[in-house]
C-alpha cells in the first residue's frame, strides 16, 4: 500500500494588489489592532478570485483558494494551469519559501525545490566552488557533494572551465552546471518548475532523460509544474489542473491535459471556435459559424489528440445559396509559423447539394493518425468560392496540441525531432 | 492512505501558524556545511581579482587610525591617557568595525538575499550567522595587526599591559555580536516592507560611532552637556571596556554590575531581534 508523503489541507494564499505604500501601512495597523483584541484578520474575509484578465475591484486577491491534495510516495504529480493560475505560488508554498495565509502542508520527507537552476551561484567563484555552494544551498552536505562532484562535472560537460570563475561562463554553461547539481540531488520529494527547457538540444535531451530516471528508475516523489503538455504527459502519473487559484480537476494525466486544453484559450487561440453575432466573420453572403479540431476517433471527440488518433476537422458556414460552389481549406502551420500543408474540400463529392435554398453547411474532414508529431500546431481557415476567390480568411485564432502516445515507463522518452511522425515501410534485402 | 490518525507522524508542517522564537538548532546543524561555505564565500570573494589580496583587511583600519590620530589627537588634542593615541584609535576602530559589519551585514539579510530566499528554503538564520563568523575571521586578522603595534609600543616604553581582565575578551566579543546581530535583525525585518530605514542606516551608524566613545575615552565627555548621550549608550561601555581589558587603563566605568546590565540588554535585544526575524522570514518574500 502506498503511503501519503505530502498532504495539502485547505491551503490559501492571499496577496495584496497594487503598491506597498501608506495604504498598506494603515492596513497593517488595522490588522494589528484586530489581533491584539483577539479578533480575526479583517482582510481575510475579502479578496477577489484570481482571474488575471478581470478588472481589479478589490485590494486583495486569493492567488490560491482552498487547495487540497495528497501525493503518494513514488508518484509523479503534474501541476498544470494557465499563466497566473497559481502554479508558482503553490510551488513556493511547497518549497517553504513563503507560508500560506491559511491551511497546512504536511510532509513526511525532505523537500528540495528546483524553481530555478544555479540558485546562489556567485560569479566570482569557480565552477567547482559553485557546485559546492549551490549543492549546499539545495540541502546537500559537503560529504554528499564530495561523493558526487566528479559525476556532476561530467554531467555538466564543462570540465575544461571547472576551475574558472563562473562569470566567464556562457549563459548556457551556467545553466548546464546548475542543472547538473540539481539533477544529483537526492531529496525525498523533488519540486520542479519548468526548468527543463534550458540549454541546447543535446542538453535538453540529457535533462529530460535524467528527469525520467529520477522519477521512474529511482522511485522518487516528484511534483512537476509545466505548461508543456508533452513533457507532462511523458513524465507524470497523475495531474491536477489549477484554474484561477482553485483545483479544477484532479486525476489521470490524460484527463487532466484534456481538461486543461479545454481551458487553455488564454492567448486567444483555441481548438474550438464558435463565432456568434458579436464576432461574426462574413463576406458576400457567406458567414463562418464555427470551426473545430478534435479527436477524430468515434465517441472520443472530447479526448486529447494523440499521435496515434485520427483528427477531425469541422467547419460550419451559413450560405445564402446552396448552389454556390463554396470550398473550405484547413491550412496547418508548425509552432514557428511555417506552413506545413493545406487540406481542402475542392475534390469532395457534393452532387447531393444541388438543391435550391439557403442555410447551414457542415464540412467534415479526417486527418489520418500518425501524421503529426507531438507538439503544437496552428490552423488557418479559408472559405473559397470557385477555387480562386477567397471569401473568408481566418488566421491566428486556432491552435491544437498533439500529445505523445501513452507510454510505459522504461520506454525511450523524449520527443523525436520533426513536425511529422509517420510510419514508413522499409525493407532491407540482398538484391 | 493513512486512516489511522495515530499513524500521522509528519516530518514537518508548513502553515500560517508560528512560534514566537523558532530557532531550530538541529536544522541549523544539518546545514552547517552551507554555513561554512557562506563564510568562505564572504571571505574569498572580497579579494578575488585584487593584487594586494587579504592585505586589504589591514589597510582600512590602519588608514582610519592614522586619520583619527591626526584629527582627534593631533588637532583636537583629545587625551588618551597612558595609551599611545594611534594604538588607542586602532583598537577602537577594530572593535567598532566588527560591531558595524555585524550590524550592517545582518540588516541587509532579507533584501540582499531576496533572489535566493525566493527560490530555496534553508534556515534563514544561517545568513546572519555566516556574516558574524566571516567577519570574525576578518576581525581576527585585524587583531594580529593590533597585536603587532601593541608589542611595538611596549618595546618603546609605553606604560600599558595585559591584565587579568584580558580574559574577559570573549565576553566583550560576545556582547558586540549580541548587539550587532540583535539590532541588525530588527532593522532587517523593518526594511523588508518599508525601505526608508535602510536609507537611514549608513548615516545612523556613522553618528552612532561618535556617541560610542570610539575616537575618544568616555571621560573626555563626562563634563560636557552632551555627556548623557554617551552615558546611556551601552555600546560606549563596550568600546571603553574593550580598551580597558587590553590596555589596563581608563577604568572609569568598569564594574561588574554595569557589565551585567549591558549583557542583559544584549540578550534582550537579541531575543527581540530573533523573534522579529522569525516572524518575517516566513512571508517576507511577498512584501520585499
Amino acid at each position: 500500500m502506498s503511503k501519503t508523503i505530502l498532504k495539502a489541507e485547505n491551503i490559501s494564499k492571499q496577496y495584496r494588489l497594487g503598491l506597498v505604500g501608506t495604504g498598506s501601512l494603515m492596513h497593517d495597523v488595522n490588522r494589528w489592532w484586530h489581533r491584539i483584541r483577539g479578533k480575526e484578520d479583517p482582510y481575510l474575509k475579502v479578496g477577489a478570485v484570481n482571474d488575471r484578465s478581470a478588472k481589479a475591484t478589490e485590494e486583495y486577491v486569493w492567488a490560491l483558494k482552498d487547495i487540497n491534495f495528497e501525493v503518494q510516495e513514488g508518484e509523479v504529480l503534474g501541476i498544470i494551469g494557465k499563466n497566473g493560475a497559481g502554479k508558482s505560488t503553490l510551488l513556493k508554498l511547497l518549497s517553504r519559501v513563503t507560508s500560506p495565509t491559511t491551511g497546512t502542508i504536511k510532509s513526511r520527507g525532505r523537500i528540495a525545490s528546483l524553481l530555478e537552476v544555479g540558485t546562489g551561484f556567485h560569479p566570482e567563484l569557480t565552477g567547482r566552488e559553485n557546485i559546492y555552494l549551490n549543492g549546499a544551498i539545495l540541502g546537500m552536505t559537503k560529504a554528499e557533494i564530495d561523493a558526487k562532484v566528479d559525476e556532476i562535472i561530467e554531467f555538466s560537460g564543462c570540465e575544461m572551465y571547472i576551475d574558472t570563475p563562473t562569470k566567464r561562463y556562457s549563459s548556457g554553461m551556467t545553466v548546464r552546471l546548475g542543472f547538473a547539481v540539481a539533477a544529483h540531488l537526492e531529496p525525498d520529494i523533488l519540486v520542479v518548475d519548468e526548468v527543463l527547457a534550458v540549454g541546447d538540444a543535446e542538453f535538453q535531451k540529457k535533462a529530460i532523460g535524467k528527469m525520467q530516471d529520477i522519477s521512474s528508475g529511482e522511485g522518487r516523489t516528484v511534483l512537476f509544474v509545466s505548461h508543456n503538455m508533452v513533457s507532462v504527459q511523458s513524465l507524470c502519473t497523475r495531474a491536477i489542473v489549477l484554474v484561477n487559484g482553485k483545483v479544477d480537476f484532479e486525476g489521470s494525466t490524460a484527463n487532466a491535459i484534456q481538461e486543461y486544453l479545454k481551458e487553455a484559450t488564454t492567448d486567444g487561440y483555441s481548438s474550438k471556435l464558435f463565432l456568434d453575432k458579436s464576432n461574426t466573420v462574413k463576406n458576400k453572403g457567406v458567414e463562418l459559424l464555427s470551426a473545430q479540431i478534435t479527436n477524430g476517433e468515434p465517441d472520443k471527440a472530447d479526448d486529447p489528440i494523440r499521435i496515434d488518433t485520427k483528427i477531425l476537422m469541422q467547419c460550419e458556414i451559413l450560405v445564402n445559396d446552396y448552389n454556390r460552389k463554396i470550398n473550405i481549406g484547413f491550412q496547418f502551420l508548425d509552432d514557428s509559423g511555417n506552413i506545413l500543408f493545406t487540406s481542402h474540400t475542392r475534390n469532395a463529392a457534393r452532387d447531393h447539394l444541388n438543391s435550391k435554398g439557403n442555410g447551414k453547411l457542415l464540412f467534415k474532414g479526417i486527418v489520418p493518425e500518425k501524421l503529426f508529431n507531438e507538439g503544437e500546431f496552428y490552423v488557418n481557415i479559408f472559405v473559397v468560392e470557385d477555387s480562386s476567390d477567397v471569401l473568408i480568411k481566418l488566421t491566428d485564432r486556432m491552435k491544437f496540441t498533439v500529445i505523445p502516445m501513452a507510454k510505459k515507463f522504461g520506454e525511450r522518452m523524449g520527443k523525436s525531432v520533426g513536425v511529422f511522425k509517420t510510419d514508413f515501410e522499409w525493407m532491407v534485402q540482398i538484391p | 492512505m493513512n486512516t489511522n490518525p495515530n499513524n500521522e507522524s509528519w516530518l514537518y508542517e508548513i502553515s500560517a501558524k508560528r512560534k514566537v522564537i523558532d530557532l531550530n538548532f538541529k536544522e541549523i546543524w544539518q546545514y552547517r556545511d552551507l554555513l561554512m561555505l557562506f563564510v568562505k564565500r564572504d571571505i574569498v570573494t572580497v579579494y578575488k581579482q585584487t593584487v594586494l589580496g587579504p592585505l586589504w583587511f589591514f589597510i582600512q583600519p590602519l588608514f582610519t587610525s592614522v586619520i583619527f590620530t591626526l584629527v582627534f589627537n593631533s588637532i583636537a588634542k583629545i587625551e588618551t591617557g597612558l595609551v599611545p593615541a594611534f594604538l588607542f584609535n586602532l583598537s577602537g576602530i577594530t572593535a567598532w568595525n566588527y560591531f558595524k559589519v555585524c550590524l550592517m551585514g545582518t540588516s541587509s539579510t532579507f533584501r540582499a538575499n531576496a533572489g535566493l530566499f525566493g527560490k530555496v528554503y534553508f534556515p534563514r538564520f544561517i545568513v546572519p550567522l555566516s556574516k558574524v563568523i566571516s567577519n570574525l575571521v576578518k576581525f581576527g586578522i585585524q587583531m594580529t595587526i593590533l597585536a603587532g603595534f601593541y608589542i611595538y609600543y611596549i618595546s618603546t616604553g609605553a606604560d600599558i599591559a595585559l591584565s587579568g581582565y584580558t580574559l574577559l575578551f570573549p565576553v566583550f566579543l560576545l556582547l558586540m555580536i549580541l548587539y550587532g546581530l540583535g539590532a541588525g535583525m530588527i532593522i532587517s525585518t523593518l526594511t523588508t516592507k518599508y525601505r526608508d530605514i535602510s536609507l537611514l542606516l549608513t548615516f545612523f551608524v556613522q553618528l552612532l560611532m561618535y556617541v560610542s566613545a570610539v575616537p575618544y575615552p568616555m571621560k573626555a565627555l563626562t563634563n560636557s552637556s552632551y555627556g548623557w548621550v554617551v552615558a546611556y549608550n551601552p555600546l560606549a561601555y563596550i568600546m571603553e571596556g574593550f580598551r580597558f581589558i587590553l590596555f589596563n587603563d581608563g577604568s572609569l566605568y568598569f564594574d561588574s554590575l554595569r557589565i551585567l546590565f549591558i549583557a542583559l540588554g544584549g540578550v534582550v535585544l537579541f531575543i527581540v531581534g530573533l523573534a522579529l526575524f522569525n516572524r518575517t522570514e516566513k512571508t517576507f518574500i511577498d512584501t520585499v
